[in-house]
């Protein structure tokens, strides 16, 4: 091998090496792409729902009701027959077998649907108007075009005259995709179109709430008490590592101290948001302590000599002077800690977050669900509908966290000094 | 209750702020002495004399409290029949709460109506004794600080060297956490040690708890011991644990490792800056998004695959769970590389150049073994990650604990077992449960031994640089 040859296979190599590198960027690159794309393909159709267009006769008579009723018998009176012969003009069929196949067309709360809509508008009382009633799951991903309707009979829940029912209708127009607010407004529930992250939302919101009020002040007080006013001891020695050990135990195992802990000798209430938020503000802890610190650690000491020289005491050029300007700093690291406790799983399973909740709690110790818990809950489930409503909630998950993100990197931005 | 306490003392406080420092000026004006602080310290100072005991007489209470109370109430349940074992008093116990709070389910005995009674007595008290020590206590603490004013003390000093207590307080809550954590674990764990021998637990070769059925946890018949002995061999666990880690890792490490050459040596700063972002995107996913994201696409796409070759594939691989797992902890690698190698001296690169090294030579030469000691550290931390994630292997691997080295199988992992084991209704004093708890506590020292060599390996190599 002569001198250019070995030059050429060095410089091939050289290539080569830096091929690698491009790769492995553009791999992890794709990887982001590819995921996030499966997901929002998937999701998107959930925020829209299929409705069928029922006219119906709000006629007094058949409500059991008098002229001008007050609300409460509008809330009490029985809506089934009105709904069941509403539904059935719709199309004409025969036979109770029939019937039963043009009425699973819709989802089993169309009952409800029809009250809520009378008691928002009791005007419509002895007037027929055409409700947007919502279909079933099944012909709700037919028209979304994901149920495979190619299939020989036997081996759909759909049969055939139910797709002959739904072609007649989708021919009148009369099916129709609006937005579905019930994904925001509404509980857990076993039917994929009836159910929502309403109550996932809201625990949610608790929780993080709840992480944030305990973990931010304890996290500012003890890194400003270990950069500021800690001797160098042992004690401080084996706070820090503590910390540090802290910041890198499994979040499972801070789902286990709940359950022990909080669950078993304190008898706090189960699959609350108020445990939830103990145990993730435990668990966010050391992550904020450390950017904490190392935004005090960022404020030059020639402002608290400057503070110490004329005069002021030693807390209060740290009260007066530096926690102020170490403040914005510190914002940021505690958004990213509670972006990551926001997305948090494993613990608040621990703790009992998987039951199955309906009703949106409306204070701290209700049984709730949350976020990444109502993904995990909706995932285990068979029925197609919950696919897309799994991925809507991802993306609704995500966007949260993209936002907390964008606010950090902005305070970050924002506030961020060179000395 | 608790809630009107808190906001009472709140205002007692905010009026004890304004009553010290009305106090001091009082005194100043009227005896014409130099005071030894601001008087808002005087004011400071009562409002903690006010708060602070107040505050910690209700958080000793209400850890105290509902012990106590059952401690009581399971002696009068003594004294009436002496035969009761402790599970029959716990359970016998929480019948007695949740009658009492109204959520009872189940057969009323006299005995759980006179164990009401006697608990709503004991609240009765307790509620009085608390409002009694409390008032006291506020008392006596107000009437303290308002003396010391009027001695004109050095409330600010005073007030500093509480606020540094607390400041303490605060940082110790780290300390709290880790042993709270030390003594869940440890004290089911050494329940559960004390029914299956420690050995049979680490060593045993067989998982399936759902064997361990013990109708009575007092009186283990020689058959279920056997049963249970047979039950909780956890290596199927560690090995499925290690195996899709050592997955992860072979995904995770020649891409984060790369990717963070690339970024560090080659990249031109508008590439950095737009594929750094990007990347760490993925450290920023929840990982319940990975395990659905595994669950529903990675897998089943391994098992079609599977299927045209021939092959047979689980849909709860091994394999898919560790490529998610390995994407999962890219970033991980990526950025800590990044650092690492961002901060090998450029004089060693400078010196590769000088006698002729290309630009690969340098780094596969020089380099990447100055940084190895920050490498190898970063590695280990994104191990100690990938055998702690939960959500991906609960999601995506399987469930049986198959001892296996095929990827194609499903294989289980000690979250997952945890995970399973704890999910949804369980009855606490079963070896079960705490068997959970004694996964969990390996899983804490295998993490934390991880991270400390890991960190070790990193300081190590800042030391010599710096």
């Amino acid at each position: 091998m002569n001198k250019e040859q070995r030059l050429k296979k060095r410089h091939n190599a050289e290539k080569r090496f830096k091929l690698y590198g491009l790769t492995s960027i553009l791999l992890a690159i794709f990887f982001v792409i590819f995921l996030l794309n499966a997901i929002f393909s998937k999701g998107s159709g959930a925020f829209l729902k299929t409705t069928i267009d029922v006219e119906v006769n709000f006629d007094a008579d058949t409500l059991e009701l008098s002229e001008s009723p007050p609300l409460e018998d509008l809330e009490n009176t029985d809506y089934y027959e009105l709904a069941i012969d509403s539904i059935l003009k719709v199309k004409k069929v025969n036979g109770l077998t029939e019937e039963k196949l043009l009425i699973n067309l819709f989802s089993p709360d169309y009952e409800y649907e029809i009250r809520n809509f009378l008691l928002d508008n009791p005007k419509a009382l002895n007037q027929t108007t055409v409700l947007k009633l919502t279909a079933s799951d099944d012909f709700d991903q037919l028209h979304k075009g994901n149920y495979p309707r190619e299939l020989p009979e036997e081996r759909r829940r759909i049969n055939n005259f139910q797709l002959n029912l739904y072609d007649e209708l989708v021919n009148e127009g009369k099916v129709n995709k609006i937005f579905n607010s019930y994904l925001f407004t509404k509980g857990d529930s076993r039917n994929p179109e009836l159910a929502g992250i309403g109550g996932a939302l809201v625990g949610s919101f608790f929780t993080i709430v709840i992480t944030l009020l305990l973990s931010f002040p304890i996290a500012i007080a003890a890194s400003v008490y270990l950069e500021e006013f800690a001797p160098k001891n042992k004690i401080t020695d084996f706070i820090e590592i503590n910390i540090n050990n802290l910041a890198a135990v499994p979040s499972i195992v801070f789902g286990l101290l709940g359950l022990g802990i909080l669950l078993g000798t304190f008898h706090l209430p189960r699959s609350t948001p108020l445990v939830a938020g103990i145990t993730l503000a435990l668990m966010t802890l050391p992550r904020i302590i450390i950017p904490c610190r190392a935004s005090l650690k960022a404020v030059p000491p020639s402002i608290r000599e400057g503070a110490l020289a004329i005069g002021a005491s030693k807390v209060q050029s740290v009260t007066h002077h530096v926690l102020p300007l170490a403040i914005p700093g510190t914002l940021s690291g505690t958004i990213i800690g509670l972006a990551q406790a926001l997305g948090e799983t494993a613990p608040l399973i621990l703790i009992g977050m998987v039951a199955f909740v309906v009703d949106i709690p409306s204070i701290p110790t209700d049984p709730s669900a949350s976020l990444p818990v109502q993904v995990y809950l909706w995932s285990e489930q068979a029925e197609r509908g919950f696919v897309e409503k799994t991925s809507a909630t991802i993306m609704v998950l995500l966007s949260f966290l993209i936002t907390l993100n964008f606010i950090a990197v902005y305070l970050r931005q924002k506030f961020e000094r060179k000395w | 209750m608790n809630i009107i306490i808190l906001l009472l003392v709140t205002i007692f406080s905010y009026l004890s702020f304004l009553y010290g420092r009305s106090r001091i000026r009082k005194i100043t004006s009227t005896q014409s002495i130099k005071i030894n602080a601001l008087p808002n310290y005087y004011g400071y100072y009562l409002a903690l004399w006010c708060a602070l005991p107040a505050l910690i007489i209700l958080l000793f209470w209400s850890i105290f409290e509902p012990a106590i109370i059952k401690y009581l109430i399971s002696q009068t349940l003594i004294q009436n029949d002496l035969n009761y074992s402790s599970e029959q008093l716990n359970l016998l116990y929480q019948k007695i709460r949740s009658l009492y709070e109204g959520n009872f389910s189940g057969t009323l005995t006299e005995e759980i109506k006179i164990g009401v009674k006697n608990y709503e007595n004991l609240q009765t008290i307790a509620q009085n004794s608390k409002i009694v020590l409390l008032l006291s206590t506020f008392i006596a603490a107000i009437s303290y600080g308002i003396f010391r004013i009027s001695k004109n003390n050095k409330a600010r000093h005073d007030v500093e060297k509480i606020l540094t207590g607390l400041l303490f307080v605060c940082s110790l809550v780290a300390i709290l956490t880790t042993m709270g954590i030390i003594f869940s674990l440890l004290f089911e764990s050494l329940k559960f040690f004390s029914a299956i021998n420690i050995f049979d637990f680490l060593f045993g070769m067989n998982w399936s708890p759902q064997r361990a059925f013990v109708s009575d946890a007092s009186a283990i018949t020689a058959l279920e011991y056997e049963n249970l002995k047979g039950a909780f061999g956890s290596v199927p666990l560690f090995a499925g644990t290690a195996f899709i880690a050592l997955i992860a890792m072979l995904v995770a490490v020649p891409i984060g490792l790369f990717s963070g050459i690339y970024m560090a040596e080659y990249a031109s700063s508008k590439v950095r800056k737009y594929s750094k972002p990007i990347i760490e995107i993925l450290a920023g996913i929840p990982t319940v998004v990975y395990g659905f994201f595994a669950a529903l696409t990675v897998g089943p796409f391994f098992r079609e695959l599977g299927e045209k070759l021939n092959l047979e594939v689980s849909s709860e691989s091994a394999l898919a769970a560790g490529l998610v797992m390995g994407v999962m902890i890219i970033p991980y690698v990526s950025s800590l590389s990044d650092d690492v190698i961002n901060a090998v001296p450029q004089s060693l690169r400078d010196g590769s150049y000088a006698i002729g090294a290309t630009k690969s030579e340098t780094i596969k030469n020089v380099v990447i073994p100055a940084a190895l000691p920050g490498i190898v550290g970063s590695v280990l931390l994104a191990v100690s990650r990938a055998i702690g994630e939960t959500m991906i292997v609960v999601m995506a691997a399987g469930l049986a604990a198959n001892l296996t080295i095929n990827p194609l199988e499903s294989t289980t992992t000690i979250t997952t077992q945890i995970v399973m084991l704890l999910i949804g209704d369980q009855e606490f004093d079963s070896p079960k449960t705490q068997s959970a708890f004694a996964l969990g506590l390996t899983l804490f020292f295998a993490t934390l031994i991880l991270n400390y060599i890991a960190l070790r390996f990193v300081k190590k190599y800042r030391e010599k640089y710096e």
